[in-house]
């Protein structure tokens, strides 16, 4: 009885938190990483409406006299983290039917309720691109997701300037989008690949062209095609495209095929950054890596390294980092950065690829990142320095609601495991269950 | 060709060489170096290589794993061996013992199981050799003749600290052969084994079962074919013991190996993942009285108790394992867990099928650390608690007289993410002295 009642009071908690918002909350105190600017000690956030309303040293930030004051002494916070790369939600893009497929959209097959959501808000992840896999030259188009506590995906969605939910493109080139010995319509070496996509990339500029010249006129409009609409985004500019690669040779297709029709491309994984790493800076292409513990696991990448983040910083380039969850676990997204660090990148370029570079890559620079006033209410409250293995992620906020509290019993199983943290007997008690996940 | 010829004609430790960040020859050997190197280095040429550098290191905090750490302490290696540790105060460094400073020192990291050696990090089929699938049971299948000692994996552990594994046949199928543990140093098997023979590897649960119509498919039926299977073996040492001279019945290589498991001279390492399936383990182990050794055991915090009455060790998944199938309620508490219900507990790098293709036992003890255990805690489980688990801790697993001169430098916490792993010393040679 005694924990029924824990429960009903933690979820009560949870409840006010979810709508305390009415109020401005200031966190007092804390050790702030802007990211922005230099780290401040005995900082303040003032947060409101689900903005930021002042970050900044104790003396040079007034507290609303109506705040809600939370002492954060001792305590780290720390823009959100944006997760350029991630599978969690279970989503789902193209079928084995072509190896190009612009028109299937993800967003058409997340499931919010999924554990790996609830473990990258542990992570202190608050904004992240979920993709469809590297299975294709091209498998769909990507969400871009606020980590709020939804009911359904739409609730989670960033809405772009014309209101339509924000997302990129996902390429890959290399072996994991190959069908060696295929006679299907799936490439079988590297050349092919990229003839297939400069091929549907041309349809596309033909289709645009087309669009242009109808000149909002409708009878002159070619008919609606949903693959070539969407390549023609990416030709636009309107969506990212995120490019899986990692030998040294792919990462300099990608950019070959991004220079020859003007989209602009996201480097994923880029196992051989170090090889290249010039050349990508050249090219002013942004790159997103991944610190994994060890080489190999498939040809591609015997030869990556853990100072690809280094190499990559000192050529120029925009650094980012992503979880691939699952092939890494969100919660141990900041140790990423950490391992960076051990391997030579700076801690302030490191502690950025977290967050703002991330959030660059995404186009959402203005809104995410960084504490910043004007910008959302995204923010982790730390029990220490991030880079240190013995930090917790305390709370996690997105939009001036706190979706994670480590005191909170339910948020903690999701945050160490234990039993009922499993996919397949997912426990919900928050409040947008409506009983439903009372089991 | 020997380890030491090896060891030479890559370049690694001779008297008097060692300029290279954080070492420092002592005034002995620098003497010799500026009076005779060209002499040295014909001598080295003509000659077969010079007897191994005697080492002194020095660190700033010694952590022993045996007894309280030691601040400011020296461990001296002579001919392999650790000579002395001890603060430095009160242990002198001979003349002709070459210095190597660090923040910290620890005995070299054993990682209580992996696959690390036969399966390779490229993740083609001619380097994947942890898992034979031709058929359910197969103990007859020796890690030594598969063990590649100059793997890269093995060279990447080696790099992070990881002087010990425990390695063989993986989790995959109902019993899938035999393990071994291994210096990761050593350019073959034969250099490299510690214990040709430790462990007989088995799993009880979803990754034993077979496709395609083939037996095991039930979790029932696993543990149906293994108690025959058993039986078998309990039947065919009883004939051997009991023949007279020249009549034993004609050898049969698997009955052989379980009957070593019965006879409880091997381990049986059991891979199993649900609290219910750990609970039937344990009494596969009782009715045919084996030495069992609980692996991975994502729901073991579950059953504490039951484990520890049973009085059997557990290598605990790693602690950043993807909580996923049968291991998606772990909990990175678990080692914690077990430790607090009196369980004998080491950690593991585990098997990974794709990207990373090992995990480094350092970073998954670091994770614990962070998860329940205190900090000394944490290294026992990939130390001193490894060795005694694994029955070498004669051998490795602490810094004391005696046993083998396997140490690992750091320049800091040895747990945090930024610290880096500065040398790596084995059988009292510097292996490794590149920063990771």
């Amino acid at each position: 009885m005694k924990r029924v009642l824990a429960v009903v009071i933690a979820s009560l908690c949870v409840c006010l938190a979810a709508r305390a918002q009415e109020r401005p909350v200031a966190f007092t105190g804390a050790t702030l990483v802007t990211v922005s600017g230099p780290a401040v000690e005995d900082g303040v956030l003032v947060v409101h409406k689900g903005r930021i309303v002042a970050a900044g040293a104790r003396a040079s930030v007034s507290v609303p006299r109506d705040a809600q004051v939370v002492d954060a002494r001792g305590k780290t916070i720390m823009p959100g983290l944006v997760d350029t790369h991630s599978h969690v939600g279970g989503g789902s893009g193209g079928d084995g039917s072509a190896p190009i497929q612009p028109d299937v959209r993800i967003l058409d097959s997340i499931d919010v309720r999924d554990s790996g959501l609830r473990r990258a808000r542990a992570g202190g992840i608050t904004t992240v691109n979920v993709m469809p896999g590297s299975g294709h030259l091209l498998s769909g188009q990507t969400l871009y997701l606020k980590l709020r506590r939804g009911k359904i995906v739409d609730d989670l969605f960033i809405r772009d300037a014309r209101g339509e939910p924000a997302g990129g493109i996902k390429m890959a080139n290399g072996t994991n989008s190959l069908r060696p010995g295929s006679t299907g319509p799936f490439p079988g070496t590297r050349a092919k690949s990229a003839a297939l996509v400069r091929e549907q990339f041309t349809r596309a500029q033909e289709y645009r062209e087309k669009v242009r010249r109808a000149g909002g006129d409708r009878s002159k409009l070619p008919p609606r095609d949903l693959a070539l609409e969407a390549l023609a985004e990416a030709l636009e500019g309107r969506r990212v495209v995120h490019f899986h690669t990692h030998r040294h040779d792919d990462i300099l297709t990608a950019l070959r095929l991004a220079q020859e029709f003007g989209f602009r491309p996201v480097l994923h994984h880029v196992s051989e950054a170090w090889k290249v790493a010039d050349e990508i800076a050249r090219a002013k292409a942004p790159a997103s890596v991944i610190v994994i513990d060890a080489p190999g696991g498939k040809l591609e990448t015997m030869d990556v390294r853990m100072t690809n983040g280094a190499a990559l910083e000192r050529a120029g380039a925009l650094v980012g980092f992503h979880t691939d969850d699952y092939i890494t676990d969100s919660r141990f997204f900041m140790r990423q950065a950490g391992l960076a660090v051990r391997a030579g990148m700076s801690r302030e370029r490191a502690l950025r690829a977290l967050t703002l570079s991330g959030a660059e890559m995404l186009g959402l620079k203005e809104r995410v990142g960084s504490l910043e006033a004007g910008k959302d209410a995204d923010f982790v409250v730390l029990s220490g320095d991030p880079l240190s293995v013995y930090t917790k992620v305390l709370e996690t906020w997105v939009e001036g609601v706190r979706v994670f509290d480590r005191g909170n019993p339910e948020d903690r199983l999701y945050a160490v495991g234990g039993y009922g943290a499993g996919h397949d007997r997912a426990v919900h008690y928050d409040c947008f269950e409506d009983g439903e996940g009372q089991r | 060709m020997t380890g030491r010829e090896f060891e030479s004609r890559r370049g690694f430790r001779v008297p008097g060489d060692g300029r290279r960040v954080g070492t420092e020859s002592s005034p002995a050997a620098a003497r010799r170096l500026t009076s005779g190197a060209l002499l040295l280095l014909l001598a080295f040429c003509l000659s077969p290589p010079p007897a191994r550098a005697q080492l002194a290191v020095r660190g700033e905090t010694v952590h022993t794993m045996a007894g309280r750490a030691v601040t400011d302490g020296v461990v001296l290696v002579r001919d392999g061996k650790i000579e002395r540790v001890g603060p430095a105060a009160s242990v002198q460094i001979p003349a002709g013992y070459k210095v190597v400073r660090a923040r910290v020192v620890t005995p070299g990291l054993i990682d209580a199981h992996t696959v690390v050696g036969l399966s390779g990090y490229l993740n083609q089929p001619h380097d994947q050799m942890q898992l034979e699938r031709s058929a359910p049971l197969q103990p007859e299948l020796r890690a030594t003749d598969a063990y590649d000692a100059r793997e890269r994996l093995v060279e990447w552990l080696r790099g992070f600290g990881v002087t010990t594994i425990h390695t063989g046949h993986g989790p995959g199928s109902l019993v899938s052969g035999q393990t071994m543990i291994a210096k990761t140093a050593g350019e073959s098997v034969d250099e490299a084994a510690l214990v040709p023979v430790a462990m007989v590897a088995a799993t009880l649960g979803d990754g034993g079962r077979a496709e395609g119509g083939r037996a095991p498919g039930t979790h029932a039926k696993m543990f149906a074919m293994l108690r025959a299977e058993l039986l078998k073996a309990q039947e065919y040492d009883r004939k051997q013991q009991a023949a007279k001279e020249g009549e034993r019945p004609a050898r049969d290589l698997r009955a052989e190996v379980l009957a070593r498991v019965v006879r409880r001279e091997l381990p049986l390492l059991v891979t199993v993942h649900r609290a219910h399936n750990i609970v039937a383990a344990l009494r596969l182990a009782k009715e045919f009285n084996l030495r069992l050794v609980l692996d991975g055991a994502a729901e073991s915090y579950l059953v504490a108790d039951q484990i520890k009455a049973a009085g059997v060790p557990v290598i605990v998944h790693p602690t950043m394992f993807r909580a996923a199938g049968e291991a998606e309620n772990l909990s990175m508490e678990t080692a914690a867990a077990l430790r607090k219900a009196g369980v004998h507990v080491a950690l593991q790098s585990g098997f990974e099928g794709y990207v990373p293709k090992t995990r480094v036992v350092l970073f998954e003890a670091a994770a614990a650390a962070a998860n329940g255990l205190s900090f000394e805690e944490a290294l026992a489980t990939v130390t001193i608690d490894a060795a005694r688990l694994l029955g070498v801790e004669k051998r490795v697993g602490s810094i004391e007289a005696g046993k083998d001169a396997d140490l690992a430098l750091f320049d800091g916490d040895p747990f945090e993410y930024t610290t880096h792993v500065t040398a790596v010393i084995i059988n009292g040679r510097l292996v490794s002295e590149e920063a990771r």
